[in-house]
């Protein structure tokens, strides 16, 4: 019951704080802040599971959060009838012939019948083979699409569903990136698993700034659906308006505090839902099974366990959680934009969050992807006070201070830094350890 | 008193005692060998002479000194070699330069070391170039006791400097070992080969769950009829 | 003739390109690979601390060209350099003592290791960001071109021609010296071996007396230095971009595997094949063939493997690909 107490009041400090930027800087600020807290604490309950449970370091948090962004576009975005009638039938086409050469490379791995060597040859060929027809067929559709009124569209647009199916699309779009590249690395020395990983993120964010038919690339894609009402609609409705006029709240302001309550209520929904499925699954036998498997890879191999089919698994299921996450972020923002994805940003944070909040602990990721996200957030105004009473000394046009206070947002990377060295150095089980 | 007396040792590690009041002591010129069932504790009473274990009770005099608390780099310092029994050579450098790293503190007779021991192995003069992974284990041994000996010990610890070599390279090998003591270096060895290293051994200790069962003569040991029956195979 | 314009054409755009970019690579990989076996983790602060000396560099020169330095016709930035590298290895050893040397003395997990690399780099970044700002800089101030295109075709009368950037020229030559430098360091002289047998078997390198901390601090002066020519011969190369140097993380570990972790020659040489891999997967081979072939088969559309932004991903198709067939890298590595 110690746990309880603990929990509670590290919980309690989160919340007193989040209730001080309400007061003092704003409750819209506030609100939005904890939005993203829910969303971040998703992501680093995901990338727990992959370390805590199975010590998998994934860096490529980034690219799996992406995908789930990119398929928040093309789930919810309403189709583009010229574009499509253009070129969609070749990018059909290829879309069908990377489906074909995906199935004749598994189908070649796994006859065993041919030597290594072929086997390597025949999926080189049927590789490039198909690189060949799609460079063939998609270039000139791609160019045609790209076309057509780039400054609007150039790009094939979505199936125009409503937004929220794209969360459990961009949660098996990832599962399935996460299964190509497990596949490949997952049984690799644990550094080489984080810099394939590294890399599998990097590629997908050149995919998404430069594939501009699918994302518009830089372009940007603007004005998603959303799942939750307009601030403008609710401000025109008659019974909001009366609502503002009995308790004397503002119009304006409380229609947006509204409409991010209404995103927390979704977002926080679905981090429970997840919570209470890790929770159990961390008590199952599955989930012991891993830990085992964690504490003594040798000696689990002994008793016959598929350690590798074990780890694709994990990986899979964190990656997923990692693409819902991903694509609840682009809902939140109504925008896709690539070139928003850093690493330090997605991924790196997310494991400062996981450490912080103590790795194999599901309490201690929502804590940390809490805490992180408002000291990420915070530390920009922080940095800003910290500057300015260091450089108070000098004039105001002083160049110095003024370039110096122009960074000052930048402090909040120092600050990742060092919050993550000082928890990995004296409280290397972070906020809440393991089983407590 | 001997040149190096261990007495009493008791350590292990973390919780468990594997050394129970063990003594060991090796003289000038002298070879002693430990031998023992698997587990006794001879690679352990090893690695606590040489400072790699830490003792909860017990002393270590060598030479006149008490060096109980010295860390094994100062132990070489002072004259103590220690080949262990695996992982005892540089891999991926070659013959030379393992015998260069060797005498890594003692730059000055490094030049008449390296002669020395090219006299004492001559086939490591013919393979100077090459790197070990290129050599046979037997060779590889000659290398690993090679670079304790480019310290210039007065003392050399050998950790079953015959595990998996063939039967004609241990008679070899141990040949070479008696040849450096009669130099006038004390010789203390760990050994599965018990027969054989008794039959060289000037002293003999039979460990036994890190206690000394029988410390003997080599040869008397090879008498005992006890110790045959029980250690030796009859 | 025309074989000879097709060739003028793949040197001035893939060989001398590739082998400045493989240069910068190399050394990158170098400092990785030097770290990964004497220090035994994969430092992901690397690239930061490659960004960190070409500030410092970057500083130093505006300082200097203030007061009215300059290197007549190379860059004024190559007189700074020295300073850089001492404060960069000044920051390597800050960050050794303070943050490594504790997961070294523990024999933490390599992993361990590696998420502490991670903090030092989120520290790095930020520190470099506030200093210099994220911003891109550009501050080579040397003579552009050793010869140029024009001056070439103008010699030769070919059609088609290459040009040598004063860059490119010291890029290739400083790396090479450095590189044979190191070579010399760690295969001939007593320190340079300690440091490969402390690699190699760090027990047995203790046994032998050889002191850790020296092969340590060593092995930071090394991996700095070479990280603060990495850097400033890239950004002097194109432009300095503090957010560029995440992104080299992943060639050069690229590299660095490709070589074998761990193995110095393995990883210049992966430096170079990484560069030059995606130099020719991305080129446009329209205007060669256009030479070489006849003309009734002279192609139309542009010929390109993959199109240029897709740079990066070239290196991890070939991580992916020695990962797949061959993980111990090109000379298997692991010790130095």
């Amino acid at each position: 019951m110690n746990y309880w107490n603990r929990r509670f009041t590290v919980f309690s400090i989160f919340f007193a704080a989040l209730f001080l930027v309400g007061f003092f800087q704003s409750w819209n600020v506030a609100f939005a802040i904890f939005n993203i807290c829910i969303i971040s604490a998703i992501m680093a309950l995901g990338v727990n599971i992959q370390v805590g449970y199975a010590g998998i370091f994934n860096a490529g948090i980034m690219g799996f959060a992406a995908i789930g962004g990119l398929a928040a576009v093309l789930i919810s975005h309403p189709p583009v009838t010229e574009t499509i009638s253009i070129g969609g039938f070749s990018i059909l086409l290829c879309g069908l012939i990377i489906g074909l050469v995906v199935a004749i490379c598994i189908l070649l791995n796994t006859r065993i019948l041919l030597s290594k060597i072929t086997r390597r040859l025949l999926i080189s060929l049927t590789i490039i083979i198909g690189l060949f027809f799609i460079n063939f067929i998609g270039s000139p559709a791609v160019e045609q699409i790209e076309a057509f009124e780039p400054a609007a569209t150039g790009f094939l647009g979505g199936f125009g569903m409503p937004i929220i199916f794209s969360w459990i699309i961009g949660a098996i779009a990832a599962g399935f990136v996460a299964w190509l590249i497990g596949k490949i690395t997952l049984g690799l020395r644990s550094d080489y698993l984080a810099i394939a990983t590294l890399g599998i993120a990097e590629t997908i964010i050149y995919v998404l700034k430069n594939e501009d038919w699918l994302t518009r690339g830089v372009k940007n894609v603007n004005a998603l659906p959303r799942p939750v009402p307009y601030e403008l609609s609710l401000q025109e409705s008659k019974w909001f308006i009366e609502f503002c006029e009995r308790y004397q709240f503002p119009l304006v302001e409380t229609s947006s505090i509204i409409v991010k309550l209404c995103y927390s209520s979704l977002f926080l929904t679905v981090l429970i839902v997840l919570f209470s499925l890790f929770e159990i699954a961390l008590k199952s036998p599955w989930g012991r099974m891993m830990r085992a498997i964690r504490d003594n890879e040798v000696s689990a191999r002994a008793m016959g366990k598929n350690i590798k089919a074990r780890h694709i698994e994990i990986f899979i299921l964190g990656s997923a959680v990692v693409g819902l996450a991903g694509a609840m972020l682009t809902t939140l923002e109504g925008q896709f934009t690539p070139i928003a994805y850093q690493p330090l940003r997605f991924t790196f944070t997310v494991w400062v969050m996981v450490i912080i909040g103590g790795t194999g602990n599901n309490y201690g990721s929502i804590i940390g992807g809490f805490l992180v996200w408002f000291l990420w957030v915070e530390a920009e105004p922080f940095g800003l006070f910290i500057v300015e009473f260091v450089t108070s000394p000098l004039s105001e046009t002083n160049s110095l201070r003024a370039h110096l206070i122009n960074n000052a947002a930048h402090m909040r990377y120092v600050m990742m830094g060092l919050l993550l060295l000082l928890v990995l150095r004296f409280s290397p089980k972070g906020i809440f350890p393991e089983g407590k | 008193m001997a040149f190096l007396n261990a007495t009493e040792m008791l350590g292990g590690y973390g919780e468990t005692t594997i050394l129970n009041s063990c003594t060991i002591s090796v003289n000038k010129g002298e070879i002693a060998v430990i031998v023992g069932p698997n587990g006794a504790g001879k690679s352990t009473a090893m690695r606590a002479i040489f400072g790699m274990l830490r003792l909860k009770k017990g002393q270590i005099m060598f030479d006149n000194q008490d060096i109980t608390n010295l860390k094994p780099q100062e132990r070489v310092g002072l004259g103590m070699g220690f080949v262990p029994q695996t992982n005892n050579v540089f891999n991926s450098m070659t013959v030379l330069e393992n015998l260069e790293m060797g005498g890594f503190l003692n730059n000055k007779d490094k030049d008449k070391n390296i002669q020395d021991i090219f006299s004492l192995f001559p086939i490591l003069h013919e393979k100077r170039s090459q790197t070990l992974n290129e050599l046979s284990g037997g060779q590889r041994q000659q290398v690993a006791v090679g670079r304790a000996l480019m310290t210039n010990p007065k003392l050399l610890m050998l950790d079953e400097p015959t595990a998996g070599v063939s039967p004609i390279v241990v008679k070899e090998l141990f040949q070479k070992i008696t040849e450096i003591s009669s130099k006038g270096i004390a010789i203390l060895m760990v050994e599965q080969n018990a027969k054989q290293a008794l039959a060289i051994a000037n002293k003999g200790f039979v460990l036994v769950q890190g206690e000394n069962k029988y410390t003997d003569k080599g040869s008397s040991l090879l008498k005992n009829k006890e110790v045959r029956k029980a250690f030796l195979g009859g | 003739m025309d074989y000879f314009n097709a060739l003028a054409l793949i040197i001035n755009f893939i060989v001398i390109p590739g082998l400045t970019y493989g240069s910068q690579l190399a050394l990158g990989a170098l400092g990785v690979t030097l770290i990964y076996a004497v220090l035994r983790f994969s430092n992901f602060a690397h690239g930061e601390l490659m960004s960190f000396g070409t500030m410092i560099c970057i500083l130093f020169t505006w300082l200097g060209q203030s007061y009215g330095f300059s290197f007549s016709f190379l860059p004024t930035a190559l007189l700074f350099v020295p300073i850089a590298v001492i404060f960069c290895v000044l920051y390597c050893i800050v960050i050794e003592k303070f943050v490594f040397s504790f997961y070294r003395k523990q024999k933490a997990d390599p992993i361990i290791t590696l998420i502490a690399s991670i903090g030092v780099m989120f520290l790095t970044a930020g520190l470099i960001r506030f200093i210099i700002g994220p911003g891109d800089q550009s501050f080579n101030d040397g003579v552009r071109f050793i010869f140029s295109v024009r001056d070439f075709k103008n010699f030769t009368g070919l059609e088609q021609g290459f040009g040598l950037k004063t860059t490119q020229a010291l890029t290739i030559g400083i790396t090479l010296f450095l590189s044979i430098s190191l070579f010399w360091f760690l295969n001939s002289t007593k320190t340079g071996k300690s440091m490969r047998a402390f690699s190699d078997n760090e027990e047995l390198a203790l046994l032998s007396g050889i002191d850790p901390n020296k092969v340590v601090l060593v092995t930071w002066i090394i991996a700095g230095s070479l990280a603060t020519f990495a850097g400033v011969l890239y950004g002097l190369d194109k432009i300095y971009k503090p957010f560029i140097f995440l992104q080299m993380l992943l060639p050069i570990f690229s590299a660095a595997i490709l070589g074998g972790v761990g193995n110095p020659i393995g990883a210049f040489i992966g430096g170079y094949i990484i560069a030059l891999s995606e130099l020719i997967v991305t080129f446009a081979y329209k205007r060669v063939l256009g030479y070489i072939l006849p003309e009734n088969l002279a192609p139309d559309s542009m010929m390109q493997f993959l199109a240029t932004d897709y740079k990066y991903a070239v290196s991890f198709i070939i991580l992916v690909i020695v990962l797949i067939i061959r993980p111990t890298g090109i000379f298997s590595g692991k010790t130095i």
